[in-house]
């Protein structure tokens, strides 16, 4: 029988040499003549083990990693076929316990199949959700994601459901649903992953919204860092319209939906909803004010709906499953779960789906394993750019909106870097006035200008110079942004600043001045 | 990329490419980037090409190209090489990662090497945050970047 070897596609797989090690194993398959084929799969998301190549034995899959091209024809000597031992092999890749211990719903098939064969996706599940929603009314589908409690993953936590409800209720000639797949957070990567490792529950997840709110027409707006998740996203729109996923009769019914891939460029404040409308529509990617809502005055200015990757990609789940299995995940107000990305420096970086409310604790030393480089940990960053630095005094807060919400932090979209104690905060809270200068939309004054401002009063206390009075400039020019900016690039971009400066004030002291002996 | 490129042959192709793609709904951005996938950069003379066929000023073009980094006003070397200097990486040594690859080059960021080889960029945040520090040249993706692979990756480059 053919033995199938998984080599992962994903972008961070191929960072590492998957294909150089896949080019490895084509060569030993057909120099040795062997029944064996290879699966590009997507990733399993244990990034620090990729390339992570495994074999489907009878036992199940087989995981071996890291694996170089260089160890490859090792690998075969000793029969890795069969799934044999030799000292890359990690056993059955489900038990491993990074991956066994998770509960994977959005991320179900992630790694598992051929991320292009829609007989992959069917075999696991795929299209059981659309299938349903196909024979429902709008408002049912629209009730269903609502009682699931599904919050938008993008950042701001708004329930799924009602924004669905406002845009089902508005009259317009054409609603859209726009997938916001800019993902410019650092210490992020769900999104492209599940573009690149199961585009299709994408794809079914805005023909379901477009079926619950009227929209015939969506857009994948994917930042332009992302060229492999572009090309995946691409070729499965191609494959999903000739199935007749896509096009005027969505699975046969009398619903039409259909979809187009478009490119960023290089903006993060397009990740904002608004920004992203006014890209897409090929302006300047400047804020609009709210209201009106994007969903009664969106793209074009018609009704739409802009969610996240990982909210469109968690109805699926939804609609096969129910609202109740989803909302009996999590804790609080954080219902179902939610995909945990850990990166920086940590020893076991990579993707984690889990019910709402471990405590941050448990995430970067139970499941991250601590820091790569051995050393403490001193600080992590949660939710990207503008999310909060923890100490380790507040480790004990859960994965849950409202409690970081609560401590001044936020989830964002669910990313969080580890730093060890080598790191400096001022330097970081440096860092977090630059980024917003840099990707400043130019709208308000105190983004555009305080962050500029804040940069060089950052630079005036690492100087020495008049260190109190410049860390009051700096709380004060943090609160003018916070309170005047219309977006929250310049209204969050306090919180990584503050948080550095109130919770590590030893590296926003003085430096002992040095004698210049030299 | 044809640098040779007549004049009468640049605003053809542009022509051809702006109305390729014009009826698209919001066709600037995909027009901008077909572009400059063509040319390398956003010429000058084609901004108001765009604008007369998508009934738009030219300070309106003009404005739409300025406000975005990902497209130029001049072509860049051969290669692009691009750094990640987002938090994840800076956790693990981007900032000494990218003195080291400025070091190698004889350039700072957004420079172009003499020989025209390789222009140097920054990028935040390429999604490969779990194996930092992250690094592109042209369209392909490195992780864990160290020093020996930066070496072997402005080698190539140079190449
Ligand atoms: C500066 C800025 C950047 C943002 N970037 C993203 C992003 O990359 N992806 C995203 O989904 N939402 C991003 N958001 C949030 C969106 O504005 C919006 O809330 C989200 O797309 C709504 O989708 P959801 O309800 O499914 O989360 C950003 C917001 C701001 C202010
Ligand atoms: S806060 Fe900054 S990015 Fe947001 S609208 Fe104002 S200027 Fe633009
Ligand atoms: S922070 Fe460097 S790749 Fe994400």
């Amino acid at each position: 029988m053919t033995v199938t070897i998984f080599v992962p596609r994903d972008a961070a797989a191929l960072a590492v040499g998957a294909d150089k090690v896949a080019r490895a194993i084509a060569t030993q398959i057909e120099i040795r003549g062997l029944d064996a084929r290879i699966v590009r799969n997507g990733s399993r998301g244990m990034f620090w083990l990729e390339p992570l190549v495994e074999v489907s034995t009878e036992r199940g899959r087989v995981a071996y990693g890291q694996v170089k091209a260089s160890d490859v024809e090792d690998l075969f000597d000793a029969g890795f076929l069969s799934g044999s031992d030799h000292p890359l092999c990690l056993g059955l890749t489900e038990e491993i316990p990074f991956l066994r211990q998770q509960t994977r719903l959005t991320f179900a098939r992630c790694g598992i199949t051929d991320p292009l064969s829609l007989d992959d996706y069917r075999h696991f599940e795929g299209l059981k959700g659309l299938e349903k929603v196909v024979k429902m009314a709008p408002l049912d589908i629209v009730r269903e994601v609502t009682d699931s409690g599904l919050r938008g993953r993008g950042g701001a936590g708004f329930p799924t459901g009602i924004k669905w409800k406002t845009v089902l209720d508005a009259a317009g000639p054409q609603k859209y649903i726009v997938c916001n797949a800019d993902e410019g957070d650092s210490a992020t990567f769900a999104d492209r992953m599940i573009m690149e490792g199961d585009p299709f529950v994408l794809i079914e997840g805005m023909a379901i919204s477009g079926i619950a709110t009227g929209a015939t027409k969506g857009y994948v707006y994917i930042r332009s860092e992302y060229p492999h998740a572009i090309a995946v996203m691409r070729q499965a729109v191609e494959l999903a319209r000739k199935a007749g996923i896509l096009g005027a009769t969505v699975l046969g019914s009398a619903h039409a939906f259909d979809m187009e891939i478009r490119s960023g460029a290089g903006a993060y404040v397009c990740g904002e909803e608004t920004s992203l409308l006014n890209s897409l529509e090929g302006k300047r990617g400047i804020v609009r004010a709210k209201p009106p809502l994007p969903a009664l005055q969106g793209f074009l200015g018609q009704p739409t709906v802009v969610n996240n990757v990982m909210s469109l990609a968690s109805v699926p789940v939804i609609m096969d499953r129910g609202a109740a299995f989803y909302r009996d995940f999590g804790m609080g107000r954080s219902r179902g779960t939610i995909p945990i990305q850990i990166a920086g420096n940590v020893k076991h970086g990579g993707l984690y789906e889990t019910a709402f409310g471990l405590s941050l604790g448990e995430i970067v030393d139970r499941i991250g394993g601590g820091t790569a480089t051995g050393r403490p940990v001193k600080a992590v960053q949660v939710g990207g750019p503008l999310g909060a630095y923890f100490p380790r005094a507040l480790f004990d807060t859960p994965f849950d909106y409202e409690a970081f919400a609560a401590r001044d932090g936020l989830i964002g979209h669910a990313g969080i870097t580890v730093f060890d104690d080598t790191v400096d905060m001022l330097k970081q809270a440096r860092f977090a006035m630059e980024f917003c200068a840099v990707e400043s939309c130019g709208k308000c004054t105190p983004c555009r200008i305080g962050s500029t401002r804040g940069v060089e009063t950052a630079d005036r206390i690492m100087a020495g110079i008049e260190p109190e009075k410049n860390k009051a400039l700096l709380a004060d020019l943090c609160n003018t942004m916070k309170f005047g900016s219309l977006c929250a690039l310049g209204g969050f971009t306090p919180y990584p600043v503050m948080s550095a400066m109130n919770h590590f004030p030893e590296d926003f002291a003085p430096v002992p001045m040095v004698e210049a002996a030299e | 990329m044809n640098m040779r490129m007549s004049a009468g042959g640049l605003t053809e192709r542009s022509l051809e490419i702006i109305r390729e793609l014009k009826d698209l709904e919001g066709p600037m951005l995909p027009i901008l980037h077909a572009i400059q996938d063509e040319f390398g950069h956003v010429p000058e003379e084609v901004k108001p090409l765009i604008a007369s066929e998508l009934n738009l000023s030219r300070a309106e073009v003009h404005g739409v190209v300025t406000f975005y980094h990902d497209f130029r006003a001049a072509p860049a070397g051969r290669h692009v090489l691009k750094l990640c200097r987002a938090e994840a990486c800076q956790a693990m040594g981007s900032d000494q990662l990218g003195d080291r690859a400025r070091q190698f080059l004889g350039i700072d960021f957004h420079q172009t090497t003499l020989d025209g080889a390789v222009t140097l960029e920054p990028v935040f945040c390429l999604g490969l945050c779990a194996c930092a520090p992250a690094a592109m040249l042209d369209g392909e993706v490195y992780g864990r970047v160290d020093e020996h692979c930066l070496s072997d990756i402005v080698a190539e480059a140079r190449r």
